[in-house]
């Protein structure tokens, strides 16, 4: 999040989409209310209609698969109505930056396109620089080539009856979201979007999100109280495990993960974002610092200048590979590893195309899997379809404690870092995961020591000193992510101190000021509120450097006064020299005197209304999902995503208007469970309050498959099958997609063959092995099935088998 | 009067309906608050965050004097949930006091029907020689184009969001210094 959860009480207009936030994110709800009770408009767009439908003061459905028409129908809405913030616009985006002439885009395709690779050279998606390497501007915004020229004519294809037709969302529905949304271009307006798996999981997921950051930066809606774009995520620390670099392609704090041709580090320090713009902050320009620092604190004093820190012996990835959840499991399934970790995770379930997931476990030599409970992962082996005698996997199954049991700390969406404390301890032999991975190095290194083995550098020199009086200590591994002025031994005040001389050492430069001489930063509980905008300063700790919202000096006029005089965020203090307010991003004084432009982290300083970094296109465009239930994209002739990676052979096999898959299915979570449901099937209450797999479908498809409540139905794909028990309601209904009448249904993802044993399996068994071309996150909220009714219906209801 | 989870819940559906003192004949809130008093009398208080979304709603967890979980509730001092939990926070001390909790080291051998239970130790020294074969086996130190890539192709890893930050961290660096490549988790899916 840009912004954070308290902050939605700020807003005039909250636009909920691809989200379910009153049963995902329930609590959270309160300050959607908060806003709503101050007047404040709340709409929600979404295939079916919800509890969160219920408290909307608009509710709109459209197709899955469809978000980029719907919004891109809303910026030709803005431009047709001079609808957005011009002050904004032009000094705050790069709508005034010049294009390059060869950049085209033509029936659904983009200049550099590659056929047969399926990928674009981006070299044309560039913006024109001037003689001193500063991008050319035209401020009259007239400038065919100019971005805002650019952005006008590309979405002015989204016409409303265009859109209307694809998402089956009629076009009065239509206008009212627009008009309602666009009402927050007024500098006193602020209007927010929380979004969540309902943009992410398609082939267009990056640029659905996208899509309404161009909104949002139309209407001056970033940086500011109630405004911004909000990720409502999934778990309770994925924000903080992004930050620690839990992902292929980037180490902690999001430095790169090097590839191979950066031999050395020089060479990687030459990848470093430049600016040559003296107004352009460029804060990404201070990349070598802070990987200095953290090579210093995965090496120690093993890491020297002389070899440039350790950074030949950390692991590098080829040129353009990608080693994403996707092609891992594809790799697992064709044999390439031989050992395997599943940590606080059950990919049985939750991995997109979980049949395939379940085959690939087999063919490892071994596999660790620590959890709190047993899960469909650990014990895969005894699975349906799996004989014990022919899986030569080799199972470690570690007991570890719950999130009540240990210290440490979580970082929440709203990057808002907070500690816990131990309540009581693990049952049994379990231990915190911290230190099972503690010991389980130790033996490694001793291992190592004793019998050499290959490249053992890495291993042998790696600074693994966080004990005290014999056991792991949690806050020595805090005080390291928060990094040491090496010279004095001192923690860091805060990543502006750091060096790239080896000086100082940071293992998350993000996060360094969190735990500082003067304490634990992330267990603060005061509660003073100076702003009044609810930011609590000394509440917890967010990153970065305690900013509760990113951005927020495109919250202020050049002289650096708030343009919504309701909700101060900031305020130049002339005299004092000096920001009031939120913690500044960053400490330059206002762009009227000597200052830069606001998006720091961005090369150019400002917004990218156009998008040079993306694979699939630098302005979003509408292609159907890979499975989609209409033979053509009515954009254009490109019916799919043209960037997208399709897996061949082996169990991955997809249905495009396939009479034998005929309706859109999405999955999606219920209040009482969550994920997997690792943490909530074997919870009494909350197994007995949704104990079994269900299929919500429309009265009509019931009707016409002559499904009645309650009966037990059969949900397939060409991937795989599932029972569940039909919820037949008024919740779906069907969309006329260009006079086609298109039916969706949905089912949760919580269940799975373990536990309840007749709760029912994983939706998951049902998903495609396809990922956005940006992320690799899969396709999971479109994709096409059947529903049919089971011809034997059980004579009693499923009864439940908890023990408790 | 005993009350189950059971009966409570149908006099709450009952209360809802707003005939409870009617159908029972006497009111019960007097007792309901004396239950809740005597459940966490002289309990210690100890405050935390919320395992589930991305909420962060504090939580007070009680203990009793043995150090065994007797309570959770939302942390009204927290100001991002003011106290309120939804059905999932509200249900989460059934993770700590839950028969079905991994308690015990398990193994299952190859081609084994069963788990074994062992020990820490046996298993840590197992993992341990596990991941130095593997390792050992697929380490690559140039790639075909002939550039140090210093890696360990032969294993992957998936996870976790559900870990706190000090873990995550410490997990990336265990995993790199390995020469692990195929790390992901919870944010890619």
């Amino acid at each position: 999040m840009t912004n954070h959860y308290i902050d939605f009480r700020n807003a005039d207009v909250i636009l909920n989409m691809g989200s379910n936030v009153a049963e995902n994110h329930p609590v959270s709800f309160k300050w959607i209310q908060a806003a709503k009770d101050r007047g404040g408009i709340f709409i929600h767009v979404d295939p079916r209609f919800t509890r969160t439908s219920t408290k909307a003061d608009i509710f709109v459905r459209l197709r899955s698969g469809t978000d980029i028409a719907f919004l891109g129908g809303m910026i030709k809405y803005l431009f047709d109505n001079n609808i957005y913030d011009e002050f904004y616009v032009k000094n705050y985006t790069n709508a005034s930056f010049i294009v390059n002439p060869k950049y085209s885009f033509n029936d659904g395709l983009f200049s550099g396109y590659d056929s047969a690779k399926r990928t674009y050279d981006k070299s044309t998606w560039a913006l024109e620089k001037d003689e001193q390497g500063i991008s050319k501007r035209d401020m009259t915004l007239q400038d065919p080539r100019c971005v805002f020229q650019l952005l006008k004519k590309h979405y002015s294809r989204y016409t409303l009856e265009k859109v209307s037709q694809i998402t089956g969302t009629p076009t009065a529905d239509l206008e009212k979201v627009y008009k309602a949304y666009g009402s927050t271009y007024a500098p006193d307006k602020a209007g927010t979007v929380l979004y969540a798996m309902g943009w992410t999981q398609h082939t267009v997921g990056v640029q659905n999100i996208r899509t309404m950051a161009i909104i949002q930066d139309l209407l001056g809606n970033m940086g500011i109280a109630g405004g911004g774009i909000n990720a409502l995520r999934g778990e309770s620390n994925v924000q903080g495990s992004t930050d620690a670099g839990l992902l292929f392609h980037i180490w902690p704090a999001y430095l790169p993960n090097p590839r191979a041709p950066w031999a050395t580090l020089a060479d990687y320090n030459k990848t470093t974002p430049a600016s040559m713009d003296p107004r352009s902050v460029n804060w990404w320009k201070n990349r070598p610092k802070y990987i200095a620092s953290y090579l210093k604190s995965v090496f120690g004093e093993k890491a020297t200048k002389e070899n440039d820190f350790g950074y030949s012996w950390m692991p590098k990835l080829d040129a353009g590979q990608d080693a994403s959840w996707l092609n891992l499991f594809d790799e697992m399934f064709k044999g390439t590893f031989t050992g395997f970790f599943a940590w606080g995770m059950n990919p049985a379930c939750s991995g997109a195309h979980a049949g395939k997931v379940r085959q690939a476990l087999t063919k490892l030599d071994w596999m660790v899997n620590v959890n709190v409970f047993d899960s469909e992962t650990g014990s895969f082996w005894k699975g349906p379809g799996m004989d014990p005698k022919k899986i030569k996997t080799e199972v470690f199954q570690l007991p570890c404690a719950a999130f009540l049991e240990k210290e440490g700390s979580i970082s929440n969406s709203g990057r808002w870092m907070q500690w816990r404390y131990k309540a009581a301890n693990p049952p049994g032999v379990a231990l915190p995961d911290g230190d099972i991975m503690f010991e389980l190095f130790k033996k490694v290194q001793d291992l190592y020591k004793k019998e050499k083995g290959a490249f053992p550098e890495p291993i042998l020199n790696l600074k693994w000193d966080y004990e005290t009086n014999g056991h792991f200590d949690i806050h020595k591994v805090a005080k390291e992510i928060n990094g040491y002025d090496l010279a004095t031994g001192k923690l860091m005040v805060n990543f502006v101190g750091l060096k790239d001389d080896g000086t100082t050492s940071c293992g998350s430069w993000i996060y360094s000021g969190s735990y500082t001489e003067a304490g634990n930063m992330a267990a603060r509980r005061k509660k003073a509120d100076p702003t009044g905008l609810g930011l609590y300063p000394e509440w917890s700790w967010c990153w970065p450097l305690n900013r509760r919202i990113i951005y927020n000096r495109a919250s202020v006029d050049l002289d650096g006064n708030p343009r919504d005089p309701k909700r101060p965020l900031l305020k130049w203090d002339a005299e004092g020299k000096k920001w009031i307010g939120d913690i500044p991003d960053n400490a330059v004084p206002p762009m009227g005197t000597t200052g830069a432009y606001p998006f720091i982290m961005k090369p150019d300083g400002v917004a990218s209304l156009f998008g040079p970094g993306l694979n699939d296109g630098p302005f979003p465009e509408h292609y159907e999902p890979l499975e989609c239930p209409i033979e053509k994209n009515l954009m254009s002739n490109q019916r799919i995503n043209p960037a997208v990676k399709i897996f061949e052979g082996g169990l991955d096999t997809f249905a495009t208007c396939d009479p034998k898959y005929p309706f859109v299915c999405s999955t999606y979570r219920v209040t009482e469970h969550w994920q997997t449901g690792v943490l909530t099937r074997w919870l009494p209450w909350l197994i007995e309050a949704e104990p079994q797999m269900f299929c919500e479908l429309s009265l009509e498809l019931g009707k016409l498959r002559g499904i009645k409540n309650g009966e037990r139905v059969i949900v397939e794909t060409q991937r795989g099958k599932l029972e569940a028990v039909a919820i037949v309601t008024s919740r779906l209904k069907p969309f006329n997609v260009a006079g086609q009448t298109i039916h969706q249904i949905g089912i949760p993802w919580h269940f799975g063959w373990l536990q309840p044993r007749d709760g029912g399996d994983s939706a998951n068994l049902l998903t495609p092995t396809v990922g956005d071309p940006n992320t690799m996150i899969p396709e999971s909220k479109a994709f096409m099935a059947n529903v049919s009714k089971l011809t034997k219906q059980p004579a009693q209801p499923a009864k439940k088998t908890t023990k408790s | 009067m005993k009350i189950t989870r059971r009966s409570f819940l149908k006099i709450s559906g009952a209360t809802a309906a707003g005939t409870v003192i009617g159908s029972l004949g006497f009111d019960l809130s007097p007792v309901e608050s004396y239950a809740q008093e005597l459940r966490i009398k002289g309990a210690k208080e100890t405050t935390t965050a919320c395992c589930y979304c991305s909420v962060g709603c504090g939580i007070i967890v009680h203990t009793d004097a043995k150090g065994k979980v007797i309570n959770a509730e939302g942390d009204p001092d927290n100001p991002i949930n003011e106290g309120a939990l939804c059905a999932k926070g509200a249900s989460s001390y059934q993770i700590a006091v839950n028969s079905n909790r991994l308690q015990k080291v398990l193994y299952r051998a190859p081609y084994s029907s069963a788990w074994k239970e062992v020990k820490w130790e046996w298993a840590l020294e197992k993992i341990a020689a596990n991941i130095k074969k593997s390792r050992d086996a697929s380490f690559m130190e140039k790639n075909a184009a002939g550039q140090v890539v210093n890696r360990t192709n032969g294993i992957a890893s998936v996870g976790s969001a559900a870990l706190d930050n000090e873990e995550c961290w410490l997990y990336s660096k265990f995993l790199r210094s390995l020469g692990l490549i195929y790390i992901e988790h919870q944010a890619r899916i």
